[in-house]
């Protein structure tokens, strides 16, 4: 896939790549990841959220990791704000791809309030992943139709099927959440500094849950990444309590890369 | 009602932080440290998620048959597995030690 991305950059000036290729590498992320809006279904169900319920957070959220984060905290009885907080937080990093989509992609002022909703992991890794604009938009577009279709027609069928189901947790529905996030996170934990801020959020996380009130310890867990990047600057000696300058933007940049070849 | 309040209050959260990434100057949210943050953040919310959705029971830790699903998805994984096959495997997984009276 590197390579053949390379090809078409040498071949004419990064338009190379035929539309075909563009749409077919974007099918294929859109309809796996569109397929799993099942699963979400019937978790959000199965934490005691009604069918309108579920299909709202799909259609008006649509970013997986915060909706499943934001049905886990209400089913373990958490506050309504800390359980969107949390949400919320996840969703933070989408913003880091709408600013390089928007370079990338170069859409009119007028288009943007419209492509936002669609500004996640997936349409980010595809469009990244292009040689040129024209490509980046048609990843970006079928991507993002794709997926935003697929996602909430499953979610509907999963909270419908939920009930078909009857106890979700004897079908082991209640690992898909937790299965969800690992599959999310295993591609982040590649440097030390990554392996340290999950393993101490992991340690917060499961460490204030008999203490603190529910939806509280995964955002006092958050803690954890300011944390281990203020000791790390520390002991870099930079003594500004940051990261040094150079060196992390390297290695943001390799994650994305690496990130858009994974998928 | 409280569900719908924690709905809406995600939902505009969530597109304001899409939206404003399309908006913003670059220069806002390029510095090191802010990119750095957001890129660690996910990072420690996910793991908290995953041991806490792993491992709680209310406010008391457990160990059942979702760590043996959550097993299954981490060697899937190491495998380089798909998405789907990843959740499936928790899934089959934990609902087949649960059966076996796990």
């Amino acid at each position: 896939m590197a390579e053949q991305t390379a090809l078409a950059d040498i071949r004419a000036d990064g338009a190379g790549k035929p539309d075909s290729a563009v749409v077919r590498d974007a099918l294929g992320v859109g309809v796996a990841v569109g397929l799993s809006g099942f699963a979400f279904g019937v978790t959000s169900a199965g934490s005691g959220l009604t069918v309108w319920q579920t299909c709202a957070l799909s259609l008006l959220v649509f970013t997986g990791a915060s909706q499943f984060a934001l049905v886990g905290a209400l089913a373990a009885g958490g506050n309504p704000l800390t359980a969107a907080a949390g949400a919320f937080f996840l969703g933070v990093r989408n913003a880091f791809y709408g600013l390089r989509l928007s370079q990338l992609l170069a859409l009119p002022r007028a288009v943007r309030p419209f492509a936002a909703q669609w500004v996640i992991d997936e349409t980010a890794a595809v469009s990244l992943a292009q040689p040129g604009r024209r490509a980046a938009r048609i990843g970006f577009t079928v991507t993002g139709l794709s997926l935003y279709l697929l996602w909430n027609l499953t979610t509907l069928l999963g909270a419908l099927g939920a009930e078909a189901i009857g106890d979700t947790d004897a079908w082991g529905l209640d690992a898909a959440g937790p299965a969800v996030f690992l599959a999310l996170l295993a591609p982040m934990l590649r440097t030390t500094t990554e392996r340290t801020v999950a393993a101490l959020a992991v340690l917060l996380g499961l460490g204030l849950l008999p203490v603190l009130p529910a939806g509280v310890p995964v955002l006092a867990a958050a803690l954890a990444a300011p944390v281990v990047l203020y000791a790390q600057g520390r002991r870099k000696g930079g003594g500004t309590g940051g990261a040094s300058p150079q060196a992390p933007e390297d290695e943001q940049d390799r994650d994305d890369e690496r990130r858009g070849e994974q998928r | 009602m409280n569900v719908w309040i924690a709905i809406g209050a995600t939902a505009l959260g969530c597109y304001a932080v899409k939206l404003a990434g399309l908006l913003v100057p670059a220069g806002a949210l390029e510095r090191p440290l802010v990119r750095r943050l957001a890129a660690l953040l996910p990072v420690a919310l996910l793991a908290a998620l995953t041991a806490q959705q792993t491992f709680a029971d209310g406010h008391a830790l457990v160990l059942d048959a979702r760590a043996a699903g959550l097993a299954a998805a981490a060697v899937a994984l190491i495998l380089r597995a798909p998405f789907l096959l990843v959740v499936a495997a928790a899934v089959v997984v934990t609902a087949g030690v649960r059966a076996l009276g796990g």
